[in-house]
Order: C-alpha cells, then structure tokens, then sequence
C-alpha cells in the first residue's frame, strides 16, 4: 500500500512539472569553442522562463547539419526548433507547409520596426508571412591577421589585399604560413566571395549573385579575381586542417600570418582572450571595398500539431530576439546584433568597425540569400577543386563559374 | 526402392484425384513468407522504382513531377565530381576487393596452422569490424596527420626525411582511405575463410600429404578450389562494402583534398540534401544500381543459373 502511495505521488509530480515546463530541442551546428559559448546564452535565457531547452547540436559544421535537420523534419520527427542560414536554404520546406508561421508573433513584437537591415527579415517572409527569427548578423566580409606573426617577421600589418599578397614572401621565409585556410569547400568558396567582392567592387558582384549574368564572369573584373584566388592557392601550403576554427587557431597561436574567413571567427579570438588591435586585426572588405554582406542565423519552428510546443515555440521566438539576449549572445558569438537599439556590452575594435559600416548602410545580401543551395553546392565544389589542384589554371575555372552561373535560378 | 516407387505413385495418384490447387501447398511456410515478400515488394522494389521514376523530375528538397526527361543524368555525366568519383570507386574497389581477399585469406591460412594462441590473435584481427566506419576513420585520420601520426613518429626515431602524408595527397589519398578500410574489413573475411578452411576434411590434407604434395601448393590447387562458397559469401560482403563506402570517406576526408577522394554515395548525400536537390541525387543513386546490376547480373547467371545446386 505505502508503495502504491509513493508511485502515485511521484507520478503527480512528474505530471505536475510536465504541465509547466515545455521541453523544446533546439538543433543547431554551433560547436566551436566560441559557438558553443554563445548558444549557452540562448539556453540560459530559455530555462530561467523554467522551460528545458533540449540542446541537439550537430558537429560538422552545416553541410552536415542540414541534412540530418532536413530528414528528421520529412521523416515526420522535426525538432521543435532549428537553426538554419536565412535566405532560399529552407525555402521548400515553408512552401511544403512544415514550418510554422510566426506572423502574430512578429507583428506582437513589431520586428518589422525593429530588425535592422530590413532584408534580414525580408529572408524570412514568404508570400507577407514571417517563418522565422534572425538572430544576428553575420559578415564573410573579413580577414584576421596576426599583429605577432608580421612583427616576428619584421614587418607592418597589412591594411590591404595587395599589401598582403606582396608580403607573403618574406612572410613566407620567417617561417610562417601566410593564409590559414582549412580544408572544407564551403570555407575556400566563401573566400573567394570575399575576395570576388573586394577586388571586383559591388557592382559585378551583384551581376553575378543577384542577376546571374555570366557575362561578367568572364569579363575584366571577375578575371582579376581568379588570378589573385589562384595565387593565393599556395600561400596556405604547409597548413592541414580542416575545420575553420583550426585555420582561425593558427592564426591565433601565430603560426599563421592571416585568414579570410566571417566575423564568427572573433569568437574564437575572444574565448582565447585575444585583443583586438594590439593582438590581431580585422580588414572588413579585405581592407579595399569596404563593404560587409548581411548573412546570418535564423531560427525556424517546425510544425508540431501540438498546441503546448506550439505555444512554446512562439514563446521561445520571442524571447529569442528580446535586447537582452541578444546583447549576451552576440556579444559571445562575435556576431552583430539585429536590432540597433540594443547596445553590445564589449564592443572591441572590429566589432565597431563592422558597426560603423552597417550604420553608413555599406552593406550586401549575403551570398546564401541570393543563390539557391544547389547553386552553393556546384561553386563549393568548384572552387574546392581549384584551391587543391595547381595544375587547374584560373582560366579553366573562370568558364566553368560562368558556366554554373548561367544554369543558376 | 520398391517401397519408395510405390509411395511416390500413391502420392501421384492422390493428386490426380484432388488436384490440389499448388497455391495452398505447404500454406503455413507461406503464411510465414508473407512480411519477408511485402518487405522485397514494397520496400525495396517500391523504393527503386520511386527513385528512378523521380530521377527523372526536377525535385527539390521535397519530391514533385515537374518532369525534365534526361536533364538530371547529362548533368550527373558531365559534373567533374561524378567522374571523379566513379574513377575512385574503382581504384578502391580494385584494390579493396584483392586486398582483402588475399590479406583475409593468408591470415586465416596462418591461423589455421594450429599455432599457439590462436583465440588471441583472431581477436585482435576481429576487432576493428567491431568499431563503425566513423571511428575507423576518425582514428586513421589522426594515424596518417603529419603532425600527429606516422610520419612524426618515424621522423622522431632519427628519419628526419620521412614524408608520408597520404591525406593531404590529391595523387594518392585513395590509399589513404583504403589503409583504413583494409584494417577495418580483413578480420571479418580472415574469420569466414577460417570457418571455411576449418571445413575441410582432414583426409584431404592426408591425402595431399601422401601424394608429397607441398604446403602452399596444396592451398592453391586443392583447398582454394574447395572453398568456392566461402569465397563467394566473402565477395558479396567485400563487393556490398565498397559500393556503399560513404561514412569511411566523410570521417577520414569528408572528400577533400578537394574534390579528390568523393565517391558515389557521398555525391548521391551532398546533392540531395546539401545541394537540395533530390532529383539529382536520384539521378546519381539510379546510376550507381544500374553499376551495381551490369557487374552482378552476368555474375549471378554463371554463378547460380547455369546448374541446379544441391
């Protein structure tokens, strides 16, 4: 009897607890050091509500992740929330009426007033409703460079492209690897971005990304910028790795000279409690266009059925985008935040550059926003290809970008 | 004899009569047989047919049938990244299929010389089957870093020259994955070759003996030609292993360095839910059947269709 007590008590507090707390997983590929720091924020703020946020991180960046998020969602299993990069990445999944629509939350909340640049918010309404919830801004537009690796080599930090590019020899000769680069193709094809957006100028950038004109990949601006990506191809000899934020510890140990890579590396610089301007330095726009491409993290909400996550997922959509945490979380990720009133609480160097610049409005869609995945997928490849095989001449790989550009919708 | 004859003609009698419709004969096997025919019916017949048929669409990251005819398979043929991968399925299978047999086959032959300690040793060589492709190639990952691994250890021991770096090797990183691959499959073969060399009839090796037959020889010429079955189970596992190697190349390499070490599989992975493009990705897996049919079929005509076995 005693027992049959104690069973039925504890079945009524577990059943008590249940009722109040909602547990949501959260699947997201936030793994580095800096990551991992930053989403804790995000979990933080989500118990103290005295929910259980159920972290499901994905090691492997995000061509690993997305697939598994993508078949848990077809497969009938969605998490109750998932991170993906704004823009056309999950396009069909909202056509096939698997995310939730949060309009009422965002016209609760007035993000449409708040979410600064406007196109953020814009990459996530699809036909006037809004799928999700943009959690920061992210820049690919950046280099990192190691103020030790250029003074142990007698040198000055580079405020340029050129400027770097003539200094990899002497570099070079002190021992150090000039461009940390790690071995993963969507980490050589976003360089090149970079790179296709500082040294062509806005102007063709947009033709090839926004318009897909072809033309102009094989015109002067474009041929400039395969001949300095493909000398650029062995100055990170002598670095294996794979994952970007190894290139970034190369680069922070000063084993390296630079790395061109997004403004998430400064995450890693701050975890290991670099200071920005007397231990590395940050080029926006590789120090010649300086302009940032407006990328970033959103979260979407699966569809449940279940009217308690649902509620709980709005809850969390809220919450997500309150000043609060948004100042923590983007201050540990190194990321900006999406809504100007918000001040960050350590604003280094390169984070006020990067402020400054999308304050003057000098700012790009990001590259996800603009091509379609499959598109991604076949430069990723390309480019890949071409930063490991030096016999391949920038010539070659100029038509076949054209070529991929020219298939692109 | 007679009283068999006569049974058999009672029972021919007997169905002359009824005529039993052969439907219903031995129903309760039947019954039995049902979930494994649903299963090869729907599952997988139903499943190949519904990938070749949306192979033919222009599907996305869900399926539709907005059909585009042979589109998806003239690009599948002239994406540099399919060829490539072809090109590595078959360095690997060459030599993954030959390796293994022969590595598998000599092992097992040494074990079965009835040497001390032999539970031990088969052990041993078992055990990496136990461990999953992502940890095999995880471990020969960190063996084969320059830094870390092989190379470091012997430039350590005074061999300052030394340079191996198959990973890092467009040329060559298909031995890379193969090392890996060859550790972790010989066990399993060198264990089913052993059962088989264990099958043999002591009388046979008498036999041999008498005749003044030399060790090796009688291997080559006697037992090898005995064990058939055996090594036609050990090339169906080797042969299933090498088409669908995926998880071996993503953990050691995911690919790289560039495009160098893709295979078939993993391009069927990144098309349809990297590049979200299914369509494509049904194109590259109905590709890699109809591989898999042209060498198989031929092969398990001669094997099993020419003679009734038993």
């Amino acid at each position: 009897m005693k027992l049959t007590t104690k069973l039925l008590a504890a079945t009524a507090i577990v059943a008590a607890s249940g009722a109040h707390a909602t547990d949501l997983e959260v699947m997201h590929w936030w793994t580095s050091g800096g990551e991992a720091n930053a989403v804790s924020k995000f979990a933080d703020a989500w118990n103290a509500t005295g929910n259980v946020w159920v972290d499901g991180a994905i090691a492997g960046g995000g061509d690993t992740a997305r697939p598994i998020m993508v078949s848990r969602i077809i497969g009938g299993d969605p998490p109750a929330a998932f991170q993906f990069n704004h823009g056309r990445q999950a396009e069909e999944l909202v056509e096939a009426g698997l995310i939730l629509d949060i309009t009422d939350v965002s016209e609760a909340e007035g993000w449409a007033d708040i979410i600064t640049p406007s196109s953020l918010l814009d990459s996530c309404t699809y036909d006037g409703r809004v799928f999700c919830v943009p959690v920061n801004i992210h820049s690919w537009q950046w280099m990192w460079l190691s103020n030790a690796a250029y003074e142990n080599a007698g040198l000055d930090v580079p405020t340029t492209w050129t400027e770097f590019a003539a200094s990899a020899d002497a570099l070079r000769e002190a021992g150090v690897v000039p461009l940390a680069m790690g071995g993963q193709s969507w980490q050589q094809n976003g360089a090149f971005g970079v790179m296709a957006l500082a040294l062509a100028g806005q102007e063709a950038w947009l033709a090839v990304n926004q318009d897909k004109n072809a033309e102009v990949v094989m015109g002067p601006e474009y041929t400039r910028v395969f001949e300095a990506f493909g000398a650029a191809r062995s100055l990170s000899d002598g670095l294996n790795v794979q994952d970007w934020n190894q290139a970034t510890a190369a680069v922070i140990d000063d084993t390296a000279g630079a790395q061109i890579m997004g403004d998430w590396a400064q995450g890693e610089f701050a975890l290991a409690g670099e200071v920005a301007g007397t231990d590395y330095s940050c080029l926006p726009g590789l120090g010649e266009v300086a302009l940032l491409d407006t990328g970033g993290d959103a979260f979407f909400f699966p569809v449940t059925g279940d009217p308690e996550i649902e509620a709980a997922q709005k809850e969390l959509a809220a919450l997500l985008l309150s000043p609060a945490v948004q100042v923590s979380f983007n201050s540990a990720k190194g990321s900006l935040p999406v809504r100007p009133d918000v001040d960050l609480t350590t604003v280094n160097e390169c984070t006020q550059k990067g402020l400054d610049l999308l304050a003057s409005g000098a700012m790009v869609p990001a590259g996800t926003q603009l091509l379609a995945p499959d598109t991604v997928t076949q430069l990723n490849d390309l480019m890949t290809e071409f930063w490991s095989t030096p016999s391949m001449t920038p010539a070659e790989v100029q038509q076949q970008y054209a070529d991929i550009i020219a298939d692109a919708e | 004899m007679a009283i068999a004859d006569t049974g058999s003609t009672d029972r021919q009698l007997a169905a002359g009569a009824r005529r039993p419709n052969r439907l219903f004969k031995n129903l309760n096997s039947k019954i039995a047989a049902i979930p494994m025919i649903f299963v090869a019916m729907v599952v997988f017949l139903g499943g190949t047919c519904w990938t070749i048929f949306y192979s033919f669409t222009k599907s996305g990251l869900l399926p539709n049938t907005n059909f585009v005819g042979l589109d998806q398979y003239e690009r599948l043929w002239s994406s540099r990244k399919w060829m490539v991968s072809i090109e590595n399925l078959g360095i690997y299978g060459f030599f993954s299929l030959i390796g293994t047999l022969v590595i598998g086959f000599t092992l097992a032959a040494l074990l079965d010389r009835k040497i001390r300690g032999e539970g031990a040793f088969r052990t041993i060589f078992l055990y990496p089957f136990a461990l999953s492709f992502i940890v095999t190639g995880l471990v020969w990952q960190w063996i084969l870093n320059p830094e870390l691994g092989l190379q470091n250890v012997v430039r350590e021991w005074g061999w300052t020259s030394f340079t191996f770096d198959p990973l890092n090797n467009p040329d060559i990183v298909m031995f890379g994955l193969l090392i890996a691959g060859l550790w972790q499959g010989t066990g399993l073969i060198m264990c089913i070759m052993l059962a088989g060399l264990r099958g043999i009839d002591e009388d046979i090796w008498k036999a041999a003996r008498v005749d003044g037959i030399g060790t090796v020889k009688t291997y080559v010429r006697i037992i090898i030609p005995m064990m058939r079955p055996v090594f036609v189970t050990s090339l169906v596992l080797i042969g299933s292993g090498i088409v669908k190697l995926y998880d071996l190349v993503v953990a050691q390499t995911s690919g790289g360095p560039g495009i160098s070490s893709e295979v078939p599989a993993k391009y069927v992975m990144t098309a349809m839910f990297g590049g979200q493009n299914l369509g494509q990705g049904f194109a590259a897996s109905t590709m890699m059947l109809l591989m898999v049919g042209i060498i198989l079929i031929p092969w398990a005509y001669l094997e099993f269709g020419g003679k009734k076995r038993g």
